[in-house]
């Protein structure tokens, strides 16, 4: 949680928007987030974002998945219940491999899903600052911290001149809460 | 740009003593073996069947991914179409060396009114290959097999040819596109029909003639498509060795390296369901491919097959810096291509053998025989035209490409 101050751009194109973002990180800004309508293909490494370690994760998940479904399935099929089918032996690993794989592709599915929601800051029921209603639709938003090494003037200034259809100082939590946000009471609270 | 490519000395070298080892494995073969009992002539045949059968089947995989990728209208295969186009082209030669083999092992291989690797050419008593004769018989094969590389050849030249024509069409003109997307379509129900359903069944199947397999022929085409991309994938790393394809950068590596890898978990996915389902319903008729192969003779192969073919991919190729290290996809492809090569070995020596199967000289060096074969007759293709597909529709889109 932390309320800081943003210098905002919208860009209505990704044309103007990749060379705006070339530029704002050569002049030294910190680039809080862009918001895009759609995926835009190489943005990430224009922004100088490393690769996601979600795939590691993903790895991890789904070896849990592989040892949860042989060792539940070889603990029932052994000691806790064993059946004989058609005098297959009581450990018949081939018959298991269906199941496994199922659960691995489950448990790396599910956990993945939700890593990225944490990682991407969504969830449901979790708000976030919007800081242009048309960012969703026809708009790509660049969010810049400001601090005191930048004045507001200065970084509005230099977003125009990049190109910037409209541009805003804005002062705003950061990160995602659970709650409202629209009184001004819960602003001043968190801000204590 | 050095978009042509010439043949350096060391390659043109290199393949014709590949070539020259090849002859050399098959004349001292056939001295030592064609005079032997019945074991040592079967095995003089079947491993040029095995090769041969091996060598058409990846090279037809080339034709096949261009036809996949016109239809889905991708573009990470233009930076170096001109690689699967040459591979696509040499089909023809393949073919012929592959329906020569099969013929004269047909027509001609006959040990006391016995052909030691079709044994459904003389049906003889037997209820269940009588059965069969409608279908395995030799008007049958030989019509199927010559219907089956005629068409194959022909897409592999046709595809190229219209590559090729693309270059002097007017700029932006999209009329061979849409006609190579169409031929395209008609290019998959040929492979269809062949490759994924009949050819393996007739070529590869009936060594065992009274057992069979449903999934038999995706098996074999999963096979052969994981290591035809793997043969693209080293022609694409030659040539940029050589300083050629300046356009292929990491993110087309990474797809190449992708397909392999996805193909790799899922040639492994229909090995395990043929595999089950046997194991499974356990009848004697069905369980004798794999009481041969798992627990007979064939258990070293058949475990060395499971490992190379899918232990060492999902390892090594599943992380991405691996699938963009020109090292791994490298030796990875050259894995690959060995790994299926003893998984066809496995799937067509085993029946006419038995315990007798050798894996030595004869078979290595018939092996390095279609090496150079390949190597002499795809650079000689690759040399005779620019490497880049100038005026093709897709060509910006390739070079900006992000995997």
């Amino acid at each position: 949680m932390a309320i800081k101050k943003f210098a905002v751009a919208c860009y209505d194109d990704e044309e103007v928007l990749f060379p705006a973002v070339k530029q704002v990180r050569n002049s030294g800004y910190k680039i809080h987030d862009v918001y895009t309508p759609f995926a835009v293909h190489g943005l990430d490494e224009a922004l100088g974002h490393k690769s996601t370690d979600l795939h590691i994760a993903g790895f991890i998940f789904g070896l849990t998945g592989t040892s949860t479904a042989v060792g539940f399935i070889s603990w029932i099929f052994t000691s806790d219940w064993p059946l004989n089918f058609g005098g297959k032996p009581h450990f018949s690993l081939p018959a298991w491999i269906p199941i496994t794989f199922e659960l691995t592709v489950l448990f790396a599915a599910v956990g993945m899903v939700l890593t990225f929601c944490y990682l991407n800051q969504i969830m449901p029921g979790v708000k976030k600052h919007v800081f242009h209603p048309r960012q969703s639709d026809d708009m790509f938003v660049m969010a810049l911290e400001l601090n005191e090494h930048a004045t507001e003037q200065e970084a509005i200034d230099f977003l125009k001149s990049t190109g910037a259809k409209e541009t805003s100082v804005q002062i705003a939590e950061a990160g995602w809460w659970y709650g409202r946000f629209d009184k001004p009471e819960e602003y001043e609270r968190l801000n204590a | 740009m050095n978009d042509r490519f010439e043949i350096p000395a060391s390659l043109k070298r290199n393949s014709l003593a590949l070539i020259a080892i090849g002859i050399i494995t098959l004349l001292i073969g056939a001295f030592t073996m064609l005079g032997g009992d019945v074991y040592d002539k079967t095995r003089f045949w079947i491993v040029l069947l095995h090769n041969s059968v091996f060598f058409l089947l990846i090279s037809v995989a080339s034709i096949f991914i261009q036809a996949a990728v016109a239809l889905a209208q991708g573009s990470w295969i233009v930076a170096y179409r001109r690689v699967p186009e040459a591979i696509g082209a040499n089909v023809w030669l393949f073919g012929i060396i592959a329906l020569v083999i099969m013929f004269c092992i047909v027509f001609g291989f006959d040990v006391k009114g016995v052909n030691p690797i079709y044994e459904w050419v003389h049906p003889g008593n037997d209820k269940i290959l009588q059965g069969k004769s409608n279908f395995l018989n030799k008007g049958m094969f030989a019509g199927f097999s010559i219907v089956t590389v005629g068409l194959w050849a022909f897409f592999g030249r046709k595809f190229r040819a219209m590559s090729l024509a693309q270059e002097n069409a007017p700029k932006n003109n999209t009329k061979i596109y849409w006609k190579f997307f169409r031929w395209s379509g008609l290019f998959l129900l040929v492979y269809g029909l062949t490759q994924m359903s009949t050819t393996p069944w007739l070529w590869i199947m009936s060594t065992q003639p009274h057992w069979y397999s449903t999934l038999f022929s995706w098996y074999t085409f999963a096979s052969a498509f994981v290591s035809g991309m793997a043969l693209i994938l080293l022609w694409v790393v030659y040539l940029k060795n050589q300083g050629n394809l300046v356009l292929v950068t990491k993110e087309h590596m990474h797809d190449l390296a992708k397909f392999m890898f996805a193909f790799s978990i899922f040639w492994t996915y229909l090995w395990f369901a043929q595999y089950m389902l046997i194991w499974y319903s356990n009848q004697p008729e069905e369980t004798i491919y794999f009481k041969l192969r798992q627990q007979g003779p064939y258990s070293v192969l058949f475990y060395s097959n499971f490992i190379i073919n899918f232990c060492m991919p999902i390892l090594i190729l599943m992380s991405r810096p691996s699938k963009r290290n020109y090292f791994t996809v490298t030796f990875m492809a050259m894995i690959i291509i060995f790994g299926h090569w003893l998984d066809y070995y496995q799937m067509i020596v085993p029946g006419p053998m038995g315990s007798h199967w050798h894996m030595g000289w004869y078979e290595l060096g018939i092996f390095a025989g279609f090496v150079g074969i390949m190597m002499t007759c795809v650079s000689r293709t690759l040399a005779r035209t620019s490497l880049v597909p100038k005026n093709n529709i897709l060509l910006k889109e390739t070079i900006v490409h992000l995997s």
